[in-house]
């Protein structure tokens, strides 16, 4: 056919740019769509009730109320919630990372007997639905007279969670025995190993074990509400979700104080995005 | 050396035992959870759910009674599985689906892909109780911003959380929203998917759609794989949705979201009938582990393994 033909290497070319210009118009209508709906919730936040109720509704809001926000934040205790979360959540993120890597490293750098069969059981256990353990869970804490603290939510994130073990370990093993060899040969234990040279080594994967904690740890809904009574113990969620039943209809209020507290969760994102991307090709990778 | 004396029989360490003991301490943490937060509480709710547990002081044996019950005398019980099942039949094809198309746009060289991909991935990472109060909001009936869409085009939408045959359509819509998560999965694949087939093909005079079929596709199975099996597992726990979007978590109009879990969440600590509800708990277990086993088994007819097995 006419590869040798100039008119050949055209019509490729403006193929490429006819096809290029139809693929960046549907990424830019597929980021409107999904985009849409947060810029609907900031403007809800900012209208009035009466503009709120008007149809057709305003994608613009004629009037901005930021006033909005201070009186959300004094309709419930939202300052409270967000110190009781940051509290939980920077617990998790630190026992989380702490744990699931000591464990990794166990997992992936020390042979003994046992472990091959012992990290299969590590990852059936991925496959077990939570709500199987949640009542025994609920019971045990219940009996240890744990309700109404933050124990039950703390504790456990100290003996490692199977998705993070198993996502460490996949890193480790990339990082090649050389290096501990040579420290074994200065008389280093493993303890300094995992301490002094695999965990410096590991900032990506640890990163992306602390963002995915944060952002389960303020996100996490059912914990907070199977164990927790005590307004003064609420977290944002729980909060967020009483402020629902007290000002059901007035959707600004609710807008605003969930655009609160999503924003740590957005800004938090945009400043790791890579860790967060980063994160999933970890686990994309070793898992195909 | 005393210690040696002491225990004469026993012998020293070798250096593998010794290593194997510290491979054991490292693991320790998760072994002690194991026993704890999963044996335990396993065996524990496995004998409770043949007794009348209440939390109080009632726990006779009951034998089948609980899952009797459940099968033959709690209409509740049918309505939350055929939600369940219609929530996952829909949700998890449409989702993988509509990430496979995504991540296929998202994995050509055009400019500004980077940011594409990040507005695309946001929505993944919300969640929790603020995202369902946004999207209450989006899907009120007159002034929500879906509807308002849909006018646009003529269309009158239905009144989404507040009708029960669109509650489930609702939710599953919403799902789609948050298809970032599995796309950023297909396009990891994607790239590792080796160039010179695709220059291959090209010299063939196989076409983009030719391509995607024969080519992508069967690169990416294993990766589709994985996540039809976990978002299966996933959507088999829908909850939070229910919870919160519902008038205080009572599962939405004509029942129509009251989903497995929810049902077991009220019958576990709203009445307390916990023998009742842990049984339930191991009938969603045997579904999603007989589901999981069907997708295992039917894995080898469509998932493509480079190197044959």
């Amino acid at each position: 056919m006419g590869i040798f033909n100039k008119n050949y290497y055209e019509s490729v070319k403006v193929q490429k740019r006819i096809s290029n210009s139809i693929i960046l118009i549907l990424l830019l209508l597929g980021s409107i769509l999904l985009l849409s709906p947060i810029w609907w919730m900031f403007a809800t936040s900012v209208k009035n009730m009466q503009e709120i109720m008007t149809y057709p509704p305003t994608f613009w809001p004629n009037e901005w109320n930021w006033s909005n926000y201070a009186d959300t934040l004094e309709a419930a205790p939202f300052i409270r919630y967000t110190f009781n979360t940051l509290f939980l959540t920077g617990f998790a993120v630190f026992a989380n990372t702490l744990s699931n890597s000591f464990i990794a490293y166990g997992f992936a750098k020390i042979r003994f007997k046992g472990r091959e069969v012992l990290f299969a059981i590590l990852l059936a256990t991925m496959m077990l639905p939570a709500f199987v353990t949640m009542i025994p869970h609920y019971v045990m804490f219940a009996k240890l007279g744990w309700l109404n603290t933050y124990l039950p939510l703390i504790i456990p994130q100290f003996f490692g969670g199977a998705f993070f073990v198993f996502l460490l370990r996949q890193f480790f093993r990339t990082i090649p025995n050389e290096l501990m060899e040579a420290a074994k040969i200065d008389g280093a234990s493993h303890l300094y190993i995992w301490a002094r040279i695999i965990l410096p080594l590991s900032k990506p994967a640890i990163a992306t074990v602390a963002i995915f904690t944060f952002n389960g740890a303020w996100n996490d809904f059912i914990g907070p509400l199977l164990y927790l009574n005590d307004e003064s113990l609420y977290t944002l969620q729980i909060g967020l979700q009483v402020f629902k039943g007290q000002v059901s209809t007035q959707w600004n209020y609710l807008m605003a104080g969930s655009l609160m507290v999503l924003l740590p969760v957005i800004i938090l994102f945009f400043i790791f995005q890579r860790y967060f991307i980063e994160g999933m090709n970890l686990t994309a990778g070793s898992k195909g | 050396m005393d210690k040696k004396k002491m225990l004469p029989k026993k012998r020293v360490l070798t250096l593998e035992q010794k290593e194997g003991l510290q491979g054991y301490i490292f693991i320790s943490p998760w072994l002690f959870g194991l026993v704890t937060f999963m044996a335990g509480p396993l065996l524990f709710s496995l004998f409770a759910s043949f007794t009348n547990y209440n939390i109080t002081s009632r726990m006779d044996f009951i034998g089948l009674d609980n899952y009797i019950r459940m099968f033959t005398n709690d209409s509740l019980f049918w309505i939350s599985l055929g939600n369940t099942l219609y929530f996952v039949a829909f949700s998890v094809p449409l989702t993988t689906i509509g990430a496979v198309l995504i991540s296929v746009l998202m994995n050509q060289k055009v400019p500004g892909m980077r940011i594409f991909r990040t507005i695309y991935y946001l929505p993944a990472v919300l969640s929790g109780v603020g995202v369902y109060l946004l999207w209450m909001q989006l899907l009120s009936p007159n002034t929500g911003l879906i509807n308002t869409i849909l006018s646009w085009v003529g269309i009158q939408g239905p009144a989404w959380l507040f009708d029960p045959n669109w509650t489930k359509p609702a939710i599953i819509f919403m799902s789609l929203w948050k298809v970032g998560g599995s796309m950023l999965l297909y396009l990891a694949s994607m790239q590792g998917v080796p160039q010179s087939l695709y220059e291959a093909a090209e010299m063939d005079g196989a076409n983009p759609f030719r391509r995607f079929w024969h080519i992508t596709l069967p690169m990416i199975t294993p990766i589709i794989f994985f996540d039809v099996v976990t978002s299966t597992i996933g959507g088999f726990q829908v909850f939070q949705e229910a919870y919160v979007m519902t008038e205080s978590g009572d599962g939405g109009p004509a029942n129509s979201l009251v989903f497995f879990n929810l049902h077991m969440w009220n019958k576990a600590f709203e009445v307390f009938d916990m023998g009742y509800a842990m049984g339930m708990s191991w009938v969603l277990f045997v579904i999603i582990f007989i589901l999981t086993f069907i997708n295992l088994k039917l894995a080898p007819r469509w998932v493509h393994y480079e190197g044959g097995k």
